[in-house]
């Protein structure tokens, strides 16, 4: 029942304060990551001899005709690979889970929807994230791109060359160094412009009241719903489908975009708990954490639908062309890819689903933590299997490196967006629907 | 008819009061039976003190009734019936009877929600509608209580109805 009649919207200000305490914990939880990294690299860096014959070997027999990516075609592995590999996965991850924040809060505006209000400062805090995230990616592009792109080898598009591939030079017109680039720094500048936006006026109307900014902000949120209905879809296939450059997918771009989706709802909410939990947002209570567990549950319908079907597909139409993708991770590279790609069906679908089916479940705090770590776990893996099987091939794998790589780039987008929730009150206190949120009841 | 029900019927001309009316009356001690309202007031099956409805088990039921039925089907047509080889694969090609098992469990789920619904609110056809007041279609909020599940006497009923704010109190029998 909503029963908090006795707050108004003159009295909600709350702020949130990023104790000492809680900034030397996040700054551990960092350089606990940073050395997990560098004890791993070390590590790679030491066993490289022994793993390049096994690799020679292998590859002859197994990885050759089941790789659809970079690695089986060119010898030319290092193992250093497995660093700029891993800076692009958790780089593409987190970048998803910060511009849901903005894509989060496009699609309430949009719909002018009232319930959302108290969270929307939550979802509000996370784009500042794609500064870091937009860094790591156009520099390891700049720097590495062709670690990670099979289309970026040197000589791939000289006819004269003996790397050249008919098939890669084809699509070169669209798959090439600047105009990928220029695609990169657009799709990042239009969302940081973009949120930047719609900030300014959100902090206006703390300041002055009124429905002015509420009208400014739909329209901001229309046009970057056209934005990111474009560029969502483009980043997918830039960034994770050219990887497996000779294979494609019509359904990637929805693949991607709805994983990214259902990770940024699964940390918005586990950001609102965690956030009730130290004593703020008490006035967000079961029923608006009610919407975000269905918002939860719908999404991990959602990606099962768009990975079944992007699945049935190519399982019904049997082209070798397209099987490639899925068999090149259920039996190429020795199995080391399987687990993740049974994991990813389990964690994202069966988990969610099962924990999150009863009313009761997306009601209790409990439940949705649970569901909601299970859900930003299971997609890294998804991501894992995406790009991992391309760029690494048989020389993947899931150990220090990825484990240091993960924490440390999580602990820094915690901290981005601790930071970034101090400098506003938690709650937007002149949304023209906040009273309609306070009385939220279904 | 062998038997009539009686009922004291109050009348309430504002949502807010007889969400509040309703708290008051069951204080008093007094069963209702159920309010009609021309909209949905937030609170008031809470208020009411009604069960939370069980139609999501029937839904779950229904589904695994209706997925049952048309994996059993799929498999005895494609297997056992009259096997078919489709694109190369096994006869039993488990991802593509997905969709249509999916779908299946969809339409039993659906189908089987409403009736039950239509069977747990009496509305089979040709049932005639108990209409408390008419006026609950259009501008009043009507209190319904069974005289068979209270103890007390219709004048205290009537008295303890008008004092949490009634306009009037009728009689209605079925």
């Amino acid at each position: 029942m909503a029963g908090h009649s006795h707050f108004s919207p003159s009295n909600v200000e709350e702020h949130f304060e990023f104790t000492a305490e809680g900034r030397k914990r996040v700054i551990f939880a960092f350089l606990a990551g940073l050395v997990a990294l560098v004890v791993g690299i070390y590590l790679l860096s030491r066993g490289d001899h022994e793993a390049a014959h096994a690799v020679a070997e292998h590859g002859a027999e197994h990885g050759e005709h089941l790789s659809g990516g970079a690695v089986a075609h060119h010898g030319d592995y290092d193992w250093t690979n497995r660093i700029w590999a891993n800076l692009w996965l958790n780089g593409v991850f987190f970048t998803g889970i910060s511009v849901i924040g903005m894509f989060f809060v496009s699609i309430q505006y949009l719909a002018k929807a009232g319930w959302s209000s108290v969270v929307k400062r939550v979802a509000e805090a996370f784009p500042p994230f794609l500064v870091v995230t937009g860094t790591v990616l156009i520099l390891v592009f700049l720097f590495k791109g062709d670690v990670i792109f099979h289309w970026m080898h040197h000589g791939i598009t000289d006819k004269g060359s003996e790397h050249y591939d008919k098939i890669i030079a084809g699509k070169s017109g669209y798959l090439n160094k600047w105009f990928f680039l220029g695609r990169m720094v657009t799709f990042f500048a239009l969302w940081l412009v973009l949120w930047n936006w719609m900030r300014k006026k959100s902090l206006e109307e703390d300041l002055n009241g009124g429905n002015e900014n509420f009208y400014s902000m739909v329209k901001i949120a229309t046009g970057f719903i056209v934005v990111m209905g474009i560029s969502s879809s483009m980043s997918a296939w830039d960034w994770v489908m050219s990887i497996d450059t000779h294979w494609f997918s019509t359904m990637f771009g929805w693949y991607m975009f709805s994983s990214w989706h259902v990770t940024g709802l699964a940390t918005i909410t586990l950001t609102v708990l965690l956030l009730k939990d130290k004593g703020y947002m008490q006035y967000v209570n079961f029923n608006h954490l009610h919407d975000l567990g269905k918002f939860m549950f719908a999404f991990s319908i959602f990606w099962t639908y768009v990975w079944f079907e992007q699945f049935l597909l190519i399982y019904y139409a049997n082209f070798p062309e397209e099987t490639i993708y899925f068999l090149e991770r259920w039996e190429g590279h020795n199995k080391i890819y399987k687990a993740t790609e049974i994991m990813n069906v389990v964690f994202n679908f069966f988990f969610p689903f099962l924990i999150l089916m009863t009313r009761d479940a997306k009601r209790t705090a409990i439940f949705l933590k649970i569901a909601c770590s299970f859900i930003i776990v299971g997609h890294y893996l998804d991501f894992y299997q995406m790009i991992m099987p391309g760029t690494l091939g048989p020389n993947g794998g899931f150990g220090l490196v990825e484990f240091g790589m993960v924490t440390v780039f999580a602990s820094a987008f915690i901290y981005v967006v601790s930071t970034q929730l101090t400098k506003a009150s938690l709650v937007a206190k002149n949304h023209p629907f906040l009273e309609e949120a306070l009385h939220h009841d279904i | 008819m062998d038997s009539t029900e009686r009922y004291l019927v109050g009348v309430f001309d504002d949502d807010e009061e007889v969400l509040h009316a309703v708290t008051e009356v069951k204080n008093s001690g007094v069963k209702i039976e159920e309010v009609y309202t021309p909209f949905p007031i937030h609170g008031l099956d809470v208020a009411i003190g009604h069960p939370r409805t069980r139609i999501p088990i029937a839904a779950f039921l229904f589904g695994c009734l209706g997925l049952t039925c048309i994996f059993s089907l799929i498999n005895y047509t494609m297997v056992f019936d009259w096997p078919m080889i489709i694109g190369g694969k096994d006869f039993f090609a488990l991802p593509d009877w997905i969709p249509v098992s999916f779908e299946g469990t969809v339409l039993f789920t659906a189908f089987g929600m409403v009736g039950t619904f239509l069977v747990s609110n009496s509305l089979w056809p040709g049932k005639q509608p108990r209409t408390f007041d008419l006026r609950s279609t259009d501008d009043r909020f009507i209190m319904a209580v069974n005289m068979a599940n209270n103890k007390k006497t219709e004048a205290e009923i009537e008295s303890i109805l008008r004092a949490s704010g009634a306009i009037e109190v009728n009689v209605k029998q079925f």
